[in-house]
């Protein structure tokens, strides 16, 4: 068994508060991914986890044993980096055995594990080759390699695609993601790109500003965010956020977005929503892909408006227009073969069902 | 006939004068003419004294008659030349390896502390290195001195007996080596505390993942990437070290009894101080095949391991 425990936990550089008050349980054999943008502390959480950086506060727990004064090696972990930190003067073999070799394995126990990883990675014809001589990707497999040899209690990966070309970082997420089906075991991933996330995880912890915004499988934090942070932080486009007022009027509550435009909210929102009626900053949310263009038929919740369109981007499977609406830029994604084109009005329909009405001033989903 | 040749001849003068100019064109012959105010400065500093030096080490001592390799048969024949190649190799290698291990040692110590304090420790560690030698061995001298030896009054007040620092073979040996390590290991310290940074953290950080204790991080990361310069060093320092004169002519000026002579001393002592010439220029010579050697094995094993890295 192997889960991960982080309680309360706090990392503080002098004056710097890097990691704020973590709480985070990880499943045995859970493959969970820590994503949020640059200095949120996501690396840092991990490598508080892997015991490269002492924890200023609270605890972390490895197979249920705290581990906060319990040094690297003794932690059980394998780590693979960013820039793979391959030992540059030991061949792949070399590489791969090292942790092994230190744990005084027997020497025909380690050509074993190395040649099994070798095969499962299909690595084989390079376990004589120096770093040097292999490209970004077999580098990327050969650090995967060593953390597999180990057979540790956790991985660790710290942004390990982000040196990779955007062709090889699809190939090589595929090949992650086929290895812990494989060998199932428990994975702390961290990435700044949150398709690498979604795709990835069983579980996703979005982090800003070290704090965790939202834990969720990739299908809640994309339909169900929490905060507006998450809500724009997933999802590419991201999504639209226009202010807007909620308004009651005769018994119905209505989204105006300005004088000439407003919406009523779908009925299964009315209950939820009736509250917050005259709030001041208020924002609608919805994502670009729910203001499409017009159809002969219109479900329930779906409102038809016309808009000058401003840029137009064609994607080849869909098309991204863009239009203004209270001094904000709106994103939809609509048919290529719809007739949008720059600087003409489209008729356009916004899926209301699917909105988010956020609370500017807490930043919470309401 | 004379209509003929007049064209043909014509024409070779063409084809003479655009090989010319393909000639001037092309990139070797740029990079050699551009090459060439060094390779004229090296010329007249180095090649020509030491054709000099040859064409001297061959003459008589009067240096009036040419003897050929005379002077180096009879250099040959004195136990006092085995025993300044034995001294010098005994100088060379040891300070040398004793600068490689404190220089080793201290670049870890530095490397160590958090980055505001260094350049200060820096600093304050490279001044043996930085004083000329010939100055700082004067303070050597006096702390050696037999009669007001710092070194043996502090002994003395331990109840042991005065040692006799530069007046016994052994112990003169051991002070002449102790000051050139005291002078030359900050040089050692300052390359490999570049080597060192060098170094990438993160082969630091997967060794303590891979279970590596702080020993075996240096012993299986930081060793192996440093070797280059390691070698480098050594050969740098080997070279001058074999090659020193300052700190044994102030120290010991070769004594007792000829005992700390090295190459640099004893061609000195026989070539100025005795007045010949042609044998201090021999000795000097033997230097460069026997420096040569240890530079090829040394360069080979770099360019070897070049490679792989």
């Amino acid at each position: 068994m192997a889960q991960v425990t982080l309680r309360k936990v706090v990392k503080k550089y002098d004056e710097v508060m890097a990691v704020r008050g973590v709480d985070l349980d990880i499943a045995d054999k859970e493959f969970i991914v820590l994503v949020g943008p640059s200095g949120c502390g996501k690396s840092t959480t991990l490598r508080m986890i892997a015991g490269l950086e002492e924890i200023s506060g609270g605890d972390i727990a490895i197979g249920g044993d705290v581990v906060n004064d319990v040094p690297p090696k003794d932690r059980d972990i394998a780590m693979v980096f960013q820039n793979y930190a391959l030992y540059p003067h030991m061949n792949v073999y070399e590489n791969m055995s090292f942790g092994l070799k230190l744990k005084r394995t027997p020497r025909n126990e380690i050509e074993q594990r190395v040649k099994q990883a070798a095969q499962i990675l299909d690595i084989t014809e390079l376990l004589d080759r120096k770093p040097k001589q292999l490209s970004g990707g077999q580098r990327q497999r050969v650090a995967m390699g060593r953390a597999i040899v180990r057979d540790p209690k956790v991985f660790l990966f710290d942004e390990p695609l982000s040196n990779l070309d955007a062709k090889l970082r699809v190939q090589m997420r595929t090949e992650i993601k086929k290895v812990h089906q494989k060998v199932r075991t428990t994975t702390v991933y961290v990435t700044h790109d949150q398709v690498e996330a979604m795709t990835l995880a069983d579980r996703v912890v979005v982090m800003n500003a070290g704090l965790i915004e939202q834990v969720g499988s990739p299908n809640d934090l994309y339909h169900l965010p929490a905060t507006k942070f998450v809500a724009g932080f997933i999802g590419s486009p991201a999504m639209n956020f226009i202010p807007c007022q909620l308004e009651q009027a005769a018994g119905a509550l209505r989204i105006r977005l300005n004088d000439k435009l407003s919406m009523p909210v779908p009925a299964s929102r009315t209950k939820r929503y009736a509250s917050f009626a005259g709030k001041p900053d208020l924002v609608l949310g919805l994502r670009p892909e729910h203001i499409s263009e017009t159809r002969p038929h219109a479900e329930p919740d779906q409102h038809d408006f016309d808009m000058p369109i401003e840029v137009v981007e064609p994607m080849g499977m869909e098309t991204l227009v863009y239009f203004t609406v209270n001094n904000t830029e709106i994103c939809g994604r609509v048919n290529p073969d719809a007739g949008s084109a720059a600087g003409q009005a489209m008729k356009l329909r916004a899926d209301l069902s699917k909105m988010h009405l956020i609370d500017n001033s807490t930043g919470k989903v309401l | 006939m004379a209509d003929i040749a007049a064209p043909t001849a014509t024409a070779a003068a063409g084809n003479r004068r655009s090989s010319l100019h393909k000639l001037v064109q092309r990139k070797s012959t740029i990079a050699f003419l551009m090459a060439l105010p060094l390779i004229l400065l090296i010329a007249i500093l180095i090649v020509y004294p030491a054709g000099y030096a040859v064409y001297l080490a061959m003459l008589s001592k009067s240096m009036t008659k040419f003897v050929g390799l005379g002077t180096f048969e009879f250099i040959l024949k004195r136990q006092v030349f085995w025993d300044v190649v034995y001294q010098s190799c005994l100088f060379a290698i040891s300070a040398v390896i004793f600068k490689a291990i404190i220089g080793f040692i201290v670049a870890h110590l530095v490397h160590n502390i958090p980055l505001k304090g260094q350049r200060k420790w820096r600093g304050m560690l490279l001044v043996p290195w930085v004083i000329p030698p010939a100055m700082s061995t004067l303070a050597w001298l006096w702390l050696f001195d037999p009669s007001y030896s710092a070194f043996n009054w502090i002994l003395a007040h331990f109840g042991i007996g005065a040692i006799p620092w530069t007046g016994e073979a052994g112990w003169a040996r051991f002070c002449v080596i102790l000051v050139n390590i005291w002078a030359g290991a900050p040089f050692f310290m300052i390359m490999y505390l570049a080597a060192l940074k060098s170094v990438p953290e993160q082969l630091h950080e997967a060794a303590a993942i891979d279970g590596a204790s702080w020993l075996q991080r240096i012993w299986y990361v930081n060793l192996p990437m440093m070797r280059n310069i390691i070698a480098i060093t050594a050969l740098f320092s080997l070279i001058v070290t074999f090659a020193n004169f300052d700190i044994v002519r102030v120290l010991t000026a070769g004594g007792p009894l000829n005992a700390t002579h090295i190459f640099g001393t004893w061609s000195f002592k026989v070539g100025i101080e005795s007045g010949d010439i042609p044998q201090g220029a021999a000795v000097s010579l033997f230097m460069a095949p026997i420096l040569a050697i240890a530079a090829a094995f040394i360069l080979r094993d770099i360019s070897r391991r070049g490679s792989e890295v």
